[in-house]
């Protein structure tokens, strides 16, 4: 019984959608990226669409509403972002894959309660709750605060990216960074856990012991929801995908696809 | 699109050969999942079955997906205006949305493209073998079945293969159901059931008479007000005739908010009650009969046209058929009127005719199976029905939940026998249950069910099955 989904469905938007197939169908169940809080789609389409294609697969990237291209949405919710992801999945032609990063991560989870996803993967994942919130507070004191009032959540250069990126494209980068809704933020902090995920995909989460945003532990705590190990890439910053050696971890994920993780004899 | 005629496509072949009853070889698919028939209810019995690690081989008699709701099939009773009448929501598989920007009610091509694009977002056709229908299922020992299958119209040679299970998901609405009356044989005018009504072109212009005030007579009635030169719209009773908006949203996601709040029945009656009163008001200053029943209690019919056209005089409401004559039809009330076409939207009747009426518990062969959950057969318990309910709202999250149940279950029939059993004594105990408040009886209602009550029942269902 989904009584109140049903009863409120939520309002449709325009959204922009990146993607990159390659020349050659080989069969490869699609990607879709979910980009985290304040990232627009366009945080995948500088380097890991490109690259997702050059290796065979379908790579989409989707801006969750009033981020990147997509319709403005000041009072949207996590729900609405997850259904957003919902929507684009449903639509590519085969069962997909989605990856999730930072606070889309969560939105990735939630989505993944009503889309059966072939697989998922949680890139340095933000899964909210109060630990979140105390590290954020801790780390990146003048950035989280005025969130708590509804402000934009504020990240920071050193948070986001390691030393190895040159500074103009750090510069250019944190340029583009938009904000999640207010309501989407306190519900980073005090929203329910998702329901479990349908299908029983296989879910690998990837992140960096050295990511400013997402400690180690909490990385190992994800990562023992799905009942796996975290992959590590020491040091890098949270956005992998935007990072100087944004390389390795994409290529890593890939490979973990290629393995076939849905026939490992699960049950 | 692959279809069974394509080359390459794995044949199933016989593992091992036994022999059926009467000696002609029967392929043995071992732990293989029948599903008869890939409508909407097949299609979801095949998406869970294989997430849930089953082999599949799903017969369809047509060639193409989508059942009744292909209306390219023979069987589909579609017509050219057919939309939903509960909005998207409610109608949509719960893990396979509809794109958000299409209408709260959408076409019947919509749902058909619905359709096409859930077999091949879960690559779906390479278990379905399409023209190809069933002949017979029989069980025999160990609780698995033998399915005869040949191509569809009877040519070719019949095979037989043994399966782990059966799904039934053969549909409830193409077999139809067509009253008898004093005098039809001589009636001179042109007489349709409502399964043939394809287009509106077929009313232009002529004095047409419609009996049944389910969905789809009024739909038909709505229609043959704008294009036949008359319209009588004949029913046996009053009934309640539901807009598809109030307070500007679609009425079943109103419904369901009260449902949420948990607003008692009769309370829900009575709010229905007073907006119908405040916003069509009271219909029999137009002709149309008092409803005997409060609202909730028969299917529900969603239709905002009807009473705009009876109230426009486009459609003259008219009681019960008396008798036909060879000119003229009599009436209840003595009138007679002289239709040129009569449409009969009588509905129709589920039919399992390749299965012993006897294993589904319906004795006197008269499609009305003993079941519970109306998709479980005691003491069968690698047999299930989907998609034969008659729900308030949409069919389609049923069935996909019956196929997750029916799934888990047999999962568990392997890696957990007890819990199987117990399941199975349920099953037992439970036939015949109902899932809606005081429904009229008929041949139309008896597998009517609530939505909500109806899925709280599977939901419990399925905590049952897993805990522990």
């Amino acid at each position: 019984m989904r009584g109140w989904e049903w009863a409120r469905p939520v309002r449709p938007v325009r959204r922009e959608v990146l993607s990159a197939v390659p020349e050659l169908e080989e069969g490869r169940p699609p990607l879709l990226f979910v980009p985290g809080f304040g990232h627009g789609a366009w945080a995948y389409a500088e380097n890991w669409l490109g690259h997702v294609a050059a290796r065979g697969f379908s790579g989409y990237a989707v801006s969750l509403r009033g981020h990147g291209g997509s319709d403005p949405a000041p009072e949207a919710t996590l729900r609405a972002y997850a259904h957003d992801v919902v929507q684009v999945a449903a639509s590519l032609p085969r069962q997909a894959v989605l990856v999730g990063h930072g606070a889309g991560a969560l939105v990735t989870a939630h989505a993944m309660a009503r889309y059966p996803a072939r697989a998922a993967v949680l890139v340095a994942p933000v899964l909210g709750g109060w630990a979140t919130f105390g590290t954020a507070l801790r780390r990146n004191p003048l950035g989280t605060l005025p969130a708590v009032f509804g402000a934009g959540l504020r990240l920071n250069r050193r948070q986001l990216f390691s030393g190895e990126l040159p500074d103009a494209e750090a510069r250019r980068y944190t340029a583009r960074l938009g904000r999640a809704s207010r309501r989407a933020q306190w519900q980073l902090v005090t929203g329910a856990d998702p329901e479990p995920a349908v299908g029983d995909p296989p879910v690998l989460v990837v992140g960096s012991p050295d990511d400013r945003v997402v400690p180690a532990s909490a990385l190992t705590r994800a990562a023992q929801r799905y009942g796996s190990a975290p992959l590590l890439f020491p040091g890098m910053g949270h956005d992998m995908m935007l990072d100087a050696r944004w390389r390795e971890p994409i290529d890593a994920i890939l490979d973990w696809l290629v393995k076939d993780p849905t026939r490992d004899g699960r049950d | 699109m692959p279809t069974s005629t394509e080359p390459g496509r794995p044949d199933p072949e016989p593992t091992t050969l036994a022999h059926g009853h009467d000696g002609r070889p029967v392929s043995d698919r071992g732990d293989t999942v029948c599903v008869i028939g890939a409508g909407a209810s097949g299609l979801t019995a095949v998406k869970n079955l294989v997430e849930h690690g089953f082999g599949v081989d799903c017969y369809e008699r047509e060639t193409g997906v989508g059942g009744a709701w292909n209306w390219r099939h023979d069987r589909s009773p579609v017509y050219a205006s057919t939309h939903l009448i509960s909005s998207r929501p409610f109608t949509q598989f719960p893990d396979f949305p509809m794109p958000d920007h299409w209408p709260d009610y959408p076409h019947h091509s919509q749902l058909l493209s619905y359709f096409e694009r859930y077999a091949d977002h879960f690559d779906l056709r390479r278990h379905i073998w399409f023209g190809t229908e069933v002949v017979r299922v029989e069980p025999v020992a160990d609780d698995r079945w033998d399915v005869t299958t040949r191509s569809t119209g009877g040519y070719g040679p019949e095979r037989t293969s043994r399966y782990a299970a059966v799904v039934i998901a053969n549909g409830h609405n193409w077999s139809p159901k067509l009253p008898r009356y004093e005098g039809l044989e001589q009636f001179r005018g042109e007489v349709m059931h409502a399964s043939s009504y394809k287009d509106a072109a077929q009313l232009r212009g002529k004095r047409v008479l419609v009996v049944g005030a389910g969905n789809t007579g009024c739909d038909i009635a709505v229609e043959a007000a704008q294009q036949a030169s008359r319209c009588w719209h004949s029913t046996r009773r009053g009934y309640w005739y539901a807009p598809k908006y109030v307070f500007g949203r679609p009425a079943d996601q109103v419904n369901d908010l009260l449902l949420a709040l948990r607003v008692p029945l009769r309370v829900r009656q009575w709010l229905y009650h007073r907006t119908l009163r405040l916003t069509v008001g009271d219909l029999t200053r137009f002709g149309l009969p008092k409803p005997d029943h409060r609202v909730y209690e028969t299917h529900p019919i969603a239709n905002s046209l009807l009473v705009y056209h009876v109230g426009h005089g486009g459609i003259a409401p008219v009681p019960d058929i008396a008798r036909f004559h060879p000119h003229g039809v009599e009436l209840t009330d003595g009138r007679e009127i002289d239709p040129e076409l009569v449409v009969f939207a009588t509905g129709y009747l589920p039919r399992f005719e390749f299965l012993d009426g006897k294993i589904l518990g319906d004795d006197e062969g008269v499609g009305r199976p003993r079941l519970w959950l109306n998709a479980f057969v005691p003491d069968h318990p690698t047999l299930a029905v989907t998609g034969l309910l008659q729900p308030d709202s949409g069919l389609f999250p049923l069935a996909h939940w019956q196929a997750v149940l029916f799934a888990r279950l047999l999962r568990l029939r392997v890696s957990r026998p007890d819990r199987a059993t117990a399941f199975a004594a349920r099953v037992r105990a439970g036939a015949g249950e109902r899932y809606a408040a005081r429904v009229k009886d008929s041949t139309r209602h008896w597998f009517e069910v609530g939505h909500a009550d109806y899925l709280r029942a599977l939901a419990r269902a399925l905590r049952e099955l897993e805990s522990k």
